[in-house]
């Protein structure tokens, strides 16, 4: 619902509050200049003392005013030409031209207008309003991201453009809220809907009809300083009856010309104060230095706009697009799903057309917006759910179990929860069995008992699809042509052959970098932007379900390196292994935030068995900063499979990684990468004391036994893998 | 150019029932290039005495800034019933203002005086740009104001 509040409006107001933040920048520095250029020498003096400085200059003067720069001007009428100039407050005379800067206006009436009058008026009212509305659920969007208030400015992970935005966002938003709200207020006082329109005291009803007395003579203009003036008006001359006006930053008076006293005197009203403070805080006149700071803050504007229109592009591409969505509140059949790379949402894009075809009105939506106030009419719930890593949330299910268990009570519309994984893991559909164990718990009603998918398996889907039809009466016939992911063909450059003596055939993979268009490197489509750690996914001949390969290498590198083993009958390794130098295969990119380095200076623990060195080789490449690395590498042998052999040796001499420890499980004194672990545990333990990140990565049954390793030697210090995977600290790239 | 049809409301003091009394006056105003936003300007009477009779137009929408048209806003105090109906848009710099309404015959050679005020953001203020005395004689003739008006006159 938020994310919803923030997409619309940001899209829609792109243009106008780019072009709204931009002329306000430009704004700000006009205020700036001319408090540099003001000269304030006349602060202290009265305005008695200047009003007679100036008219001894210029014997016509009618009006003098005081700009929140500091800087003085006034206005005559001599010899029948009016004339104008700023004015040197210690000698009265005139020392620049007081026109308006035409740039300045210019500038003024695009920002406030968009030179459309009061159309223009209200349409940036309307951009003002959009960028409150964004930056308020910005702020709340930012909050839920890093974890809460007090996590408001922890480091970020994930991709570059959302990164870019919340970057920029958490330090600008202050600013915006400011500068759209002060706009706000301004133009409900421009539309005359606040009641702070000057009045000004009562015209006294009678003067004294004299003229001529001295401005010495006057005891409020002798008891105003300079500082605080407004604008002094003169009397009109040869009319007796005319009086001075004086506003200052407390009030409007009239002084009688003949005998100097105050006639009349009216303090500023709340009303007013708050519109000049307001005025002050949005224009920067009188505040330059916050204008300026505004000013910067709002160039972060069109950047974060960019990036956002980015994010949401990138997000869409993620899903299919669903025709004919119903709106919730008059769903009667909810699907929720829960994708990690968006083949659950192919999945659930079928189930949503073969429904609506049979009649239905269906709504769907990811798991994380579950809410079941906003679907009153619902009649069923159906939940497909991915698995991420070792049965936690795939990333459109975050939240969901919180969610369902802050719920005072389960829906009372039936649940059927489908499943989707793969069978050669051991937490094959953990999460769905998790959301259903939680259904259970709950006492939600039960449509289906739980069912699952194996390999994106479209008979398998169509057999869960006939047991739903035949639980709503209906003939269902699901048909679901898994939609492969756009390919791109990769060149192989070299390879290095390893393994081939401890019966593990094992290569290191180098293909060049594919040719792309303008297009995909500006939005890092295909292979535009990738880091070490980030998976490709190879889709052999003759099957529709790609195999994903962690990438040794960023975009940064040059090229793209992966590390294979032949597996005994495997498809895809074996023609990855049957590649020679010249010869091309299809793949395509996945990101894989959770298992990237992070450009902080935090120290790494890397482990990493087998090919599992693959992307710890590519962290430790892409180490320029020399963070502290402590490398722990598995192996059989170490003259037959010791991959990377040669860059870990010139890594570590030139500082890129800090420490390597081997563990060979074949030869003399057989020792495994746990065994490593435990030799070097003080420097392990220390490590992760003073704040190290664990990254595992390597076959399952390697990652289990690193884990209970871990957990043995952190235990007498009151740690535990489990907290730190909490903390984002122990990760695993596990295959 | 503007050019506006105005019929002032027949509560003012400015007209009197029945419209054989009364005849259509056509008011000019052009502004000087004076390089700014456009111009506020207040048309409106004074009697024989200086007294404040009535207003014949306001250009400019925003009441916020009425107090910049400080001769008529001390004779009025702002007041939007002065000018319910006859407010138009503010007149650029250059542009001209041309709006027709129908004045008493009794206000002509009778001491009354029209006068323009005119307001400018950000520049000086101009009360009594224009002070001009409604009589048969002077319609057709044009008068110089004093700082934003370049020139002003009424014809019927």
């Amino acid at each position: 619902m938020i994310r919803a509040l923030h997409r619309w409006p940001g899209l829609a107001a792109l243009a106008l509050v780019g072009l709204l933040a931009l002329s306000g920048a430009a704004l700000s520095v006009f205020p700036a200049a001319e408090r540099l250029a003001a000269l304030r020498s006349g602060d202290a003096i009265s305005v008695a003392e200047l009003a007679t400085r100036i008219k001894a200059v210029h014997p016509g003067v009618e009006q003098i005013r005081r700009g929140p720069s500091g800087r003085i001007t006034a206005y005559w009428f001599d010899n029948g030409t009016p004339g104008s100039a700023v004015i040197d407050p210690a000698t009265g005379a005139g020392v620049a031209a007081a026109d308006p800067d035409p740039v300045e206006r210019w500038l003024t009436n695009l920002h406030r207008s968009l030179f459309l009058g009061d159309t223009g008026r209200l349409v940036s009212a309307a951009g003002a309003a959009a960028m409150l509305a964004l930056s308020l659920s910005g702020i709340v969007l930012v909050a839920r991201r890093t974890g809460g208030w007090k996590r408001w400015f922890s480091p970020l992970r994930g991709p570059v453009p959302g990164r870019i935005h919340v970057e920029l966002a958490r330090v600008a938003v202050a600013g915006l809220v400011l500068s759209s709200a002060t706009a706000l207020w301004m133009t409900a006082s421009t539309f005359g809907l606040l009641p702070d329109q000057s009045a000004g005291p009562a015209l006294p009803a009678a003067t004294s009809e004299t003229t001529g007395a001295p401005f010495a003579a006057m005891p409020l203009l002798v008891a105003t300083p300079v500082a605080s003036l407004r604008e002094l008006s003169f009397p009109y001359p040869d009319d007796k009856t005319d009086v001075f006006t004086l506003k200052t930053d407390t009030g409007t008076g009239y002084i009688d010309q003949g005998t100097g006293e105050t006639l009349a005197w009216s303090d500023l009203g709340p009303w007013q104060r708050a519109s000049e403070t307001v005025y002050m805080l949005h224009t920067g006149q009188g505040a330059a230095l916050l204008g300026l700071v505004l000013g910067l803050m709002a160039l972060a504007v069109p950047v974060m706009g960019a990036a956002g229109a980015v994010v949401w592009l990138t997000g869409r591409r993620g899903r299919p697009r669903i025709r004919g969505n119903v709106h919730p509140s008059r769903a009667e059949t909810v699907i929720l799903v829960g994708s990690e790379g968006g083949s659950t949402w192919g999945f659930a894009a079928t189930l949503h057309g073969a429904l609506t075809r049979a009649g239905q009105r269906v709504h769907i939506a990811p798991m994380s917006a579950f809410d079941p106030a906003r679907t009153p009419a619902a009649r069923r719930y159906l939940a497909l759910a991915a698995t991420y890593g070792d049965g936690d949330a795939p990333s459109s299910a975050k939240g969901f179990l919180d969610r369902l268990a802050a719920l005072p009570a389960a829906p009372a519309a039936p649940l059927a929860v489908l499943g989707f994984g793969d069978r050669s893991f051991p937490a094959f559909c953990a999460y769905a069995a998790a959301v259903a164990a939680a259904a259970g718990a709950k006492r939600w009603p039960r449509l289906l008992p739980l069912d699952t998918v194996d390999r994106q398996s479209p008979q398998e889907f169509a057999r869960w699809g006939r047991a739903l039809g035949a639980a709503l009466g209906i003939d269902l016939e699901l048909d679901h042509r898994p939609v492969r992911p756009a390919t791109t063909s990769l060149t192989l450059v070299s390879r290095r052959d390893h393994g081939h003596e401890v019966q593990a055939p094992t290569a290191i993979l180098r293909f060049a970098l594919p040719r792309m268009s303008p297009w995909a490197r500006l939005f890092g489509r295909r292979f535009a932007r990738f880091e070490a750690g980030d998976l490709i996914g190879v889709v052999p001949v003759g099957s529709t379900v790609p195999r994903f390969y962690s990438l040794a290498s960023g975009s940064s590198d040059g090229f793209l390196e992966i590390v294979v083993r032949k597996h005994p009958g495997g498809l895809c390794s074996g023609a990855l292994m049957a590649l020679e130098p010249g010869e091309t295969v299809a793949a395509f990119l996945r990101r894989n935030g959770a298992f990237h380095a992070g450009a902080d200076r935090t120290p790494l623990i890397l482990v990493g068995a087998g090919t599992g060195i693959g992307p710890l080789a590519g962290f430790i490449r892409a180490n320029s900063a020399r963070r502290p690395i402590h490398l722990f590498f598995g192996m059989r042998h170490r003259d037959s499979d010791f991959l990377y052999r040669e860059e870990l040796e010139a890594w570590t001499a030139d500082g890129r990684l800090a420490k390597l420890s081997t563990a060979s499980s074949r030869g003399e004194r057989p020792r495994y990468v746990q065994d490593a672990l435990v030799s070097e545990r003080a420097q392990v333990i220390g490590a992760i004391r003073d704040g190290a990140r664990v990254m595992v990565c390597g076959g399952r049954e390697m990652a289990a036994g690193v884990a209970g390793t871990m957990a043995r030697l952190l235990e007498p210090h009151g740690l535990s893998p489990a907290m730190l995977k909490a903390q984002g600290r122990y990760v695993e790239d596990v295959y | 150019m503007k050019k506006i049809l105005a019929a002032l409301a027949l509560t003012t003091a400015l007209t009197f029932p029945g419209i054989a009394m009364a005849r259509p006056v056509t008011l000019t105003a052009t502004l000087e290039n004076y390089g700014g936003d456009g111009a506020y300007l207040a048309i409106y009477v004074t009697d024989a005495k200086g007294a404040y009779a009535g207003t014949l137009w306001m250009a400019g929408g925003k009441s916020r800034y009425y107090e910049h048209l400080s001769d008529w806003y001390r004779a009025t105090g702002g007041s939007r019933a002065e000018i319910n109906g006859i407010t138009g848009a503010s007149v650029g710099a250059g542009r001209t203002l041309e709006i027709t309404l129908d004045l008493a015959d009794a206000l002509f050679d009778a001491g009354y005086t029209i006068h323009v005020d005119a307001a400018v953001e950000d520049m000086r203020d101009s009360p009594n740009d224009v002070s001009v005395p409604l009589t048969a004689a002077g319609a057709g003739k044009t008068v110089r104001g004093r700082r934003y008006v370049a020139s002003f006159g009424y014809a019927m």
